[in-house]
């Protein structure tokens, strides 16, 4: 598979801010790419690079193989849309939509054909006359996401693009974006905040930490191996497990992340094997999320672990504890995975 | 209860309007609105609509008394072409004033709202505004002094042997005349330098609320900086356009002291309201032709409405 995308050491600093810090990327072409990270981690510069809104202070980006430093936006085969969505105010649906073929001399006849379609397929036919004001911010969403599709780019950038839907209509629109990259075989690089949203959605995805790539991946990659505590713990829920025993082997000492899913809790002392480690506790607190539960405890020296327990139903009983209860935590030695100390900086 | 009757008695009252005016708000907003209603209504407005009553008396030409039955006389003199002449240069001079303004203007709002930031900013408003705190019949006549055959305008170009072209501009029939400030030019140069403001604010105002993620996208979908400009940021600063042309146009419309001082001796409206008003005492002349102000802003704003200045608001 050929890149669509591709970093080498970009640097961007706003005077003496540093938004990012030697990103090496590749994405490829076709992909639903993911970029993830807390706020401020350089996420969005990330995308801004990309679309030729700012310019690296150093390295070099290549689209589909070739530098894009001197090509400005408005020659780049990449269409974003952007986290306020950025409608044109003075503009009809349809005019908005029709945007980028306008500026492109295509004649009215066909803009408005290729306007239609759009419309139609973010199922927002019949709205074309409409002003953005007169949409509800889920609408105007889908036609910030129509505007930058007619221009058929080879790469969608989406910024944080269902920031501001509440849950069903964000868990919808999830859906949708997947199976209209699917569609349309476009590159899809997704910026967002949200793990869940990332991991869902992406067929690879990079963790983004103060302005570097933390780590790439698919999101079972990721899940399953994170490389850095930073990773561990941003996504998804991570115990980080320090061996430092001198008696231990040396491969068996440094730092681990363990995911709270793989502890099991249980109410007596397990029996002994060779692959199971376990340390006992007191129940700190129980919180019941539906689908299943988290149980915080306090285990030796202040420290505090967490182990989820799926409400499987008649399948497996849930542990009945009560904070104060005295339980122990198991795990297999094979679900600990190592984690590369972070970089100092 | 037991702890408000501890309260002074002061306070206490306080309190208990306070709490009486919480629960009738029609009555707080009445209290609220009456008295800046009151002023608008019958000091603003009133006293307008007393002087366009005026316009519709006559005057008797024997006895110069006002004849207070109404009546289309005085319209009918106003349409004399002596009277129209007037009014045409007026408006003519007004819509020359306001493209000037908005073409001089744009620029320098575009830089102030997009580019300045901290003090540059602070900078350019203070540039743009502090001709507005000195006295405007003193920048008036200062102006007369510049355009005069002997000022400064006249000494630079011959300076830099520009001389002829001062000439061939002064010798351009109507808008020229023997010198900068007796001529058409001058009037114009003065009313947009006095006006630039009023136009550089409200466009600098439309531009500021212009998201910088809608020029971005523009540019994204593809669109080179012209056709930015011309398909996103111009329609959007229109409506700031608009409102400085209001002020442009209508304090063009009626000022009377520019054409005074500096330009040819004919006149302007302003100018014969003030006449008319005063020395010749016509009041009800002077009137109607206070309502031609009126009436041309109307078809003004009407035709802006028409062109969709308002589309972006």
């Amino acid at each position: 598979m050929d890149s669509a995308v591709r970093f080498r050491n970009v640097c961007l600093r706003y005077g003496k801010v540093v938004a990012l810090d030697g990103i090496d990327l590749e994405i490829r072409s076709g992909e639903f790419f993911g970029i993830l990270g807390p706020s401020g981690s350089g996420k969005t510069s990330c995308l801004r690079l990309i679309a030729g809104f700012d310019r690296p202070s150093d390295g070099t980006i290549e689209l589909h193989g070739r530098s894009a430093a001197a090509v400005p936006p408005y020659d780049r085969d990449v269409n974003t849309v952007f986290q306020d969505y950025a409608l044109f105010p003075h503009m009809t649906i349809e005019q908005n939509v029709a945007f980028g073929l306008m500026v492109k001399g295509v004649n009215r006849r066909e803009r408005r054909s290729r306007a239609g379609e759009m419309l139609e397929m973010v199922r927002l036919e019949g709205l074309g006359e409409r002003r953005p004001s007169q949409l509800s911010g889920g609408q105007r969403q889908r036609v910030a996401l129509a505007r930058a599709l007619v221009n058929r780019p080879s790469v969608l950038l989406l910024d944080e693009p269902l920031g501001a839907l509440d849950l069903k209509l964000r868990q919808q629109m999830q859906v949708e974006l997947r199976s209209l990259q699917r569609t349309l075989g476009i590159t899809f690089i997704f910026v967002t905040h949200d793990q869940g949203e990332a991991l869902s959605m992406s067929d690879r995805l990079a963790v983004f930490n103060r302005g570097r790539v933390e780590q790439t991946g698919t999101p079972r990659e990721i899940y399953e191996q994170p490389s850095t505590r930073f990773s561990a713990e941003f996504v998804g829920d991570s115990n980080i497990v320090e061996r430092r025993d001198p008696d231990t082997r040396s491969q068996e000492q440094g730092v681990f992340s363990l995911r709270p899913e793989k502890v099991h809790l249980s109410t007596r002392e397990p029996v002994a094997d060779a692959h199971s480690i376990s340390v006992t506790g007191e129940v700190a607190d129980v919180q019941f999320h539906g689908a299943s539960v988290r149980y915080v405890v306090s285990v030796s020296d202040g420290r505090s672990m967490t182990a989820v327990a799926g409400n499987l139903g008649s399948r497996a009983e849930l542990p009945a504890v009560e904070p104060g209860a005295r339980v122990w935590l198991s795990w297999n030695s094979d679900d600990l995975h190592r984690l590369r100390e972070s970089e100092s900086r | 209860m037991a702890t408000a009757m501890q309260l002074p008695a002061k306070q206490q009252l306080g309190r208990r309007v306070s709490t009486a005016l919480l629960l009738r708000p029609r009555l707080l907003l009445a209290l609220l609105l009456v008295p800046p209603l009151l002023w608008l209504g019958v000091i603003y407005l009133g006293s307008m609509f007393a002087l366009l009553i005026q316009s519709f008396f006559s005057i008797d030409e024997f006895t110069g008394m006002i004849q207070r039955t109404l009546t289309l006389r005085t319209y009918t003199e106003l349409l004399r072409p002596a009277h129209l002449d007037i009014i045409l240069r007026t408006a003519a001079m007004a819509a020359a004033v306001t493209l000037a303004s908005s073409v001089i203007a744009f620029p320098i709002a575009y830089f102030m709202a997009r580019y300045a930031t901290g003090r540059a900013k602070t900078v350019f408003y203070l540039a743009v505004m502090l001709p507005l705190w000195s006295s405007y019949l003193v920048r008036v006549y200062a102006w007369k002094l510049i355009l005069a055959k002997e000022g400064i305008v006249t000494w630079l170009t011959a300076e830099l042997g520009l001389g002829s072209w001062l000439d061939a501009l002064l010798s351009i029939p109507i808008i020229g005349g023997t010198a900068l400030s007796v001529s058409y030019i001058g009037t114009f140069t003065v009313f947009v330098y006095i006006w630039l403001p009023f136009m550089i604010l409200p466009i600098q105002a439309a531009l500021e609320r212009v998201p910088q993620s809608i020029i971005e996208a523009s540019a994204d979908l593809g669109a080179p900086p012209h056709r930015t400009f011309r398909n996103v940021i111009l329609p959007l600063a229109f409506p700031g356009v608009i409102a400085g042309s209001i002020f442009t146009f209508s304090l063009t419309l009626g000022d009377y002291i520019i054409p005074q001082i500096i330009g040819s001796s004919r006149l302007f409206l302003g100018q014969v309201v003030y006449i008319q008003q005063g020395t010749a005492g016509n009041i009800p002349l002077a009137a109607a032709f206070c309502v031609v102000p009126i009436a041309v802003m109307s078809i003004y704003l009407s035709a802006a409405k028409r062109l969709g200045a308002f589309d972006a608001l």
